[in-house]
């Protein structure tokens, strides 16, 4: 509504699709949402890999043996609760308050590496009891959509440290606050895909 | 411990007369490249304006020499084959030993799809759309940087198995399991799958940068509806690019975690399934076809509007048209293996499916016709490839129409004639508009138009060979012979294969009709200049500016008052400063260090893989604290541009 109501002020008559470029802020995090459909969609092929291949155990472990849902549910909550201060670090970006951006910071940081360290324990449980992704198909599938999501929480914990720094050096210099913008996309994102993932491998996975 | 991995001394083959003298002709082809440019001392300049250039017409020729260049390298591997075929009938066995000859088909394929066809159409694409759109740059112009340097890493990989190592024995698609490390133990298959897993990340940042362009960077009063045909393509293609490139690199990742640690995607033991490999390959490779011919489509439109000096006809057809193929292109994928043995209602449904798509493309090429109809058509070497075109893509429509009937593809299905029907498509459809655009845009990029008459000759050794080469395969298909062999004993089938490599050589005299022209047209440039930006009195907004354009484009951003853009944009007439991007180099860095990574991926030399990627992320600090990101060129030089080249003033 705001941006029709700027756009119908600024150029009486004129439809939106002709009112030319977009300001830069709205072109970057334009193309983001673009990546990050695609990023999607390398998601989806990999779900599509782990939905052919679930039964394929080999004679090996299943879901059911392997899964304990009181460590993924501590997962889910701890990615889940991550998004949520990281929603506030935006607010405290937004009214430019650098305690409020490093405390949000830290938090959805200390959250995302539980996360993280939860799940690399849960890996290597399983690989200690010989269910290893080399075991079987299944698990082959299993350690690559999981991993993949686990290598995107990596990938954004070192993102977020290096916005710190970058919010530290620079301040809120508009380009900072694109990417500050554009990380918080992502993080959402990998929430979403999380949701996705909890639900078709972990309670899917253990209904046999 | 080796510190050099897998490779050594025995990875050169010096025992291959052939191979080892190709490698001689491209290291020779190399160094005297190299010493060229040091004896003019052009290292500066070379650095300066091109290699860290930002500038989407300067990425866009260097995407364009690029696919040139392969065009060559993929074209000899391609006469090699028909040369091959054509001797080795009954007992005789050619000039090529079999693991030569699967190289050989292999890299053709892989090279023509990836690094002379999309390169080609990434190229135009970025030379072209924006302009068309009135702005100036892509969104993304230093990422439009990365895209193309990694891409021609791709391709430097992909050519280094030339002379080390080997190329993939699977054909281009590189099916398990004999993709698989247990039946193809070399490093073949490695140098296909880094090479387009690095070039694949560049492909896919092209299709967000220019569906980011199109849709949020348009000149003001560019609607929707009044974007050339052209940026519509180009639009869909970016779209598919983003949904589909994904996949490939899904599925690579699952074969390379297969090849590399032992998974259990693909194998023939363990539970996997190698029929998802084949599901998913296609899932990307279907839409990959429109990824490559949608953007000709959008180039035969605009030639074949302004040579027949009418607007384009159905031009809201011919929109939704192309945004059905983009839609329906990734309902079809399973057509390309009706014999997986799936059930009769799936490939009824696939089958069904495939014929539906055709109805969009046959009303693309009724809008063509209609806009020649009643026009004065002005017979260019543009227009001559987009007439061929016409002809030649309907014939491969219509083959491929005909093996959408899931009961005949069974016959044909792996042989000769379902070859010659994607050449049909793929050279008749994709070669043929980017020839076509090749002759259409290049006095726009450089300022003089390319020479009429040895255009034409070319365009005629093309056509013509290309029926003589590919008209016999449909009947050797029919009769019966597989596709990719090295050998056959039935001698009925020589006189075929004889016509098929005559119309390779008369294809090879087209190419070197192409080179002629452009020696001779450099070498006339006074003569074929052109002074008024708009040599074929062309109607969209590209022509509007100088040939070639200034940095920025427009020296004043155009403003569209209609669908009809001749007289009617305009601009206010004070001259103002513009922000342009810095050059960068990231996008040469970052391709040096996915070279490195890749090679040593490949020959499992991991210090090196450590090292490389080191490099790459210290690349990126060193990008992403980088202060001074743009450029102002003042008012004083826009406004001296602006009175020098009056041609605008049509604006």
């Amino acid at each position: 509504m705001n941006v029709a109501a700027t756009l119908s002020e600024a150029r009486p008559n004129v439809a939106a699709s002709e009112a030319g470029p977009a300001s830069k802020p709205v072109i970057v995090a334009y193309g983001f949402w673009i990546f990050l459909l695609s990023d999607i969609v390398m998601f989806a092929t990999l779900f599509a890999g782990y939905a052919v291949l679930a039964r394929a155990t080999d004679g090996g472990p299943s879901g059911v043996q392997l899964f304990s849902q009181a460590s993924v549910a501590i997962e889910t909550v701890c990615l889940l609760a991550s998004s949520y201060t990281c929603g506030l670090m935006s607010l405290a970006v937004k009214s430019r308050r650098r305690i409020g951006t490093y405390f949000g910071g830290l938090v959805t940081f200390a959250l995302g590496l539980s996360f993280l360290a939860l799940e690399l324990r849960e890996f290597a449980d399983m690989i200690a009891r010989a269910a290893g992704p080399q075991r079987s198909a299944f698990l082959s599938a299993f350690f690559t959509l999981v991993g993949c999501h686990g290598l995107h929480v990596t990938a954004g914990l070192v993102w977020l440290v290096l916005m710190m720094v970058q919010v530290a050096v620079r301040g809120f210099h508009p380009t900072v606050q694109r990417r500050l913008a554009c990380f918080s996309l992502f993080w959402h994102a990998l929430d979403i895909v999380w949701v996705w993932l909890f639900t078709v491998v972990y309670l899917m996975g253990v209904r046999a | 411990m080796n510190l050099l991995g897998k490779l050594s001394w025995d990875a050169i083959p010096l025992d291959q007369p052939i191979i080892m003298g190709a490698t001689a002709f491209m290291v020779l082809v190399i160094a005297t490249v190299l010493s060229f440019v040091t004896y003019k001392g052009y290292w500066g300049p070379l650095w300066r304006d091109w290699i860290t250039s930002v500038d989407h017409k300067r990425i866009g020729v260097m995407y364009i020499l690029l696919a040139l260049v392969m065009l060559l390298r993929g074209f000899s591997d391609a006469i090699m084959m028909r040369a091959q075929q054509a001797l080795a009938a009954g007992g005789a066995q050619g000039y090529l030993p079999p693991e030569h000859f699967d190289q050989i088909f292999s890299a053709h394929g892989t090279i023509m799809i990836f690094f002379m066809a999309m390169p080609f159409v990434i190229g135009v694409m970025n030379f072209v759309v924006p302009l068309q759109l009135g702005v100036r740059d892509v969104a993304f112009p230093t990422l439009n940087s990365v895209s193309f340097w990694l891409t021609a890493s791709g391709a430097l990989l992909i050519n280094i198995s030339l002379a080390v190592g080997e190329f993939a024995k699977t054909g281009w698609v590189a099916y398990p399991p004999l993709s698989e490390l247990q039946f193809s133990p070399g490093v073949g298959v490695d140098y296909y799958l880094w090479s387009l897993q690095i070039s694949g990340i560049g492909t896919l940042l092209s299709g967000i940068n220019f569906v980011t362009t199109i849709l949020k960077l348009r000149a003001p009063g560019m609607g929707y509806m009044r974007m050339p045909v052209f940026c519509w393509t180009a639009l869909a293609t970016s779209l598919l690019i983003v949904a589909a490139f994904p996949v490939l690199t899904a599925t690579f990742a699952m074969l390379l975690l297969d090849r590399y640690l032992g998974f259990h995607f693909f194998t023939v033991d363990g539970g996997g399934n190698a029929m998802m490999y084949v599901n998913l390959f296609w899932v990307w490779g279907h839409p990959e076809v429109y990824i490559l011919v949608l953007p000709a489509f959008g180039i035969y439109s605009e030639v074949v509007a302004t040579f027949s000096g009418k607007p384009l006809f159905g031009y809201r057809s011919m929109v939704a048209a192309t945004m059905a193929i983009c839609v329906l292109s990734f309902l079809v994928w399973l057509h390309h293996f009706f014999t997986m043995g799936a059930s009769a209602d799936v490939n009824g449904f696939f089958g069904v499916m495939t014929m539906i798509i055709a109805v969009p493309t046959g009303v693309k090429v009724f809008n063509w016709l209609f806009t020649m109809y009643g026009g004065r058509v002005r017979f260019t070497v543009p227009m001559l490839w987009s007439i061929g075109f016409m002809i030649t893509f309907v014939v491969g429509g219509m083959t491929g129409v005909l093996m959408a009937v899931p009961p005949a593809d069974f016959q044909v299905h792996n042989s000769l004639f379902l070859v010659a029907h994607f050449h049909n498509t793929i050279i008749g459809g994709v070669v043929f508009g980017l020839m076509a655009g090749y002759n259409y845009w290049f006095p726009k990029v450089f300022g003089f138009r390319l020479d009429e008459r040895w255009g034409k000759a070319s365009f005629w050794c093309w056509f013509i060979g290309f029926y003589l080469a590919f008209m016999p395969l449909y009947a050797v298909g029919l009769m019966g012979m597989t596709r990719r062999l090295q050998h056959y004993d039935n001698p009925a089938w020589q006189p075929w294969l004889m016509v098929a490599a005559l119309g390779s050589v008369v294809i090879m005299a087209g190419i070197a009709c192409q080179v002629i022209q452009l020696f001779v047209s450099v070498r006339d440039r006074r003569q074929l200049r052109d002074a008024t930006g708009n040599p074929w009195m062309g109607r969209t907004l590209e022509w509007f500016t100088p040939s070639p354009p200034p940095a920025w484009n427009f020296t004043i951003l155009p403003s569209v008052g209609g669908f009809d853009r001749r007289m009617q944009a305009g601009g206010t007439q004070d001259y103002k400063a513009i922000e342009m991007p810095n050059n960068s180099p990231i996008g040469f860095i970052t391709a040096f260090f996915a070279v490195i990574t890749g090679f040593a991926l490949i020959w499992h030399i991991w210090w090196m893989v450590g090292l490389g990627l080191l490099g790459a992320l210290l690349a990126l600090l060193a990008f992403a604290f980088r202060r001074r990101e743009e450029v102002e060129v003042s008012a004083v030089e826009i406004a001296r541009f602006g009175h020098a080249h009056p041609a605008e003033a049509a604006l």
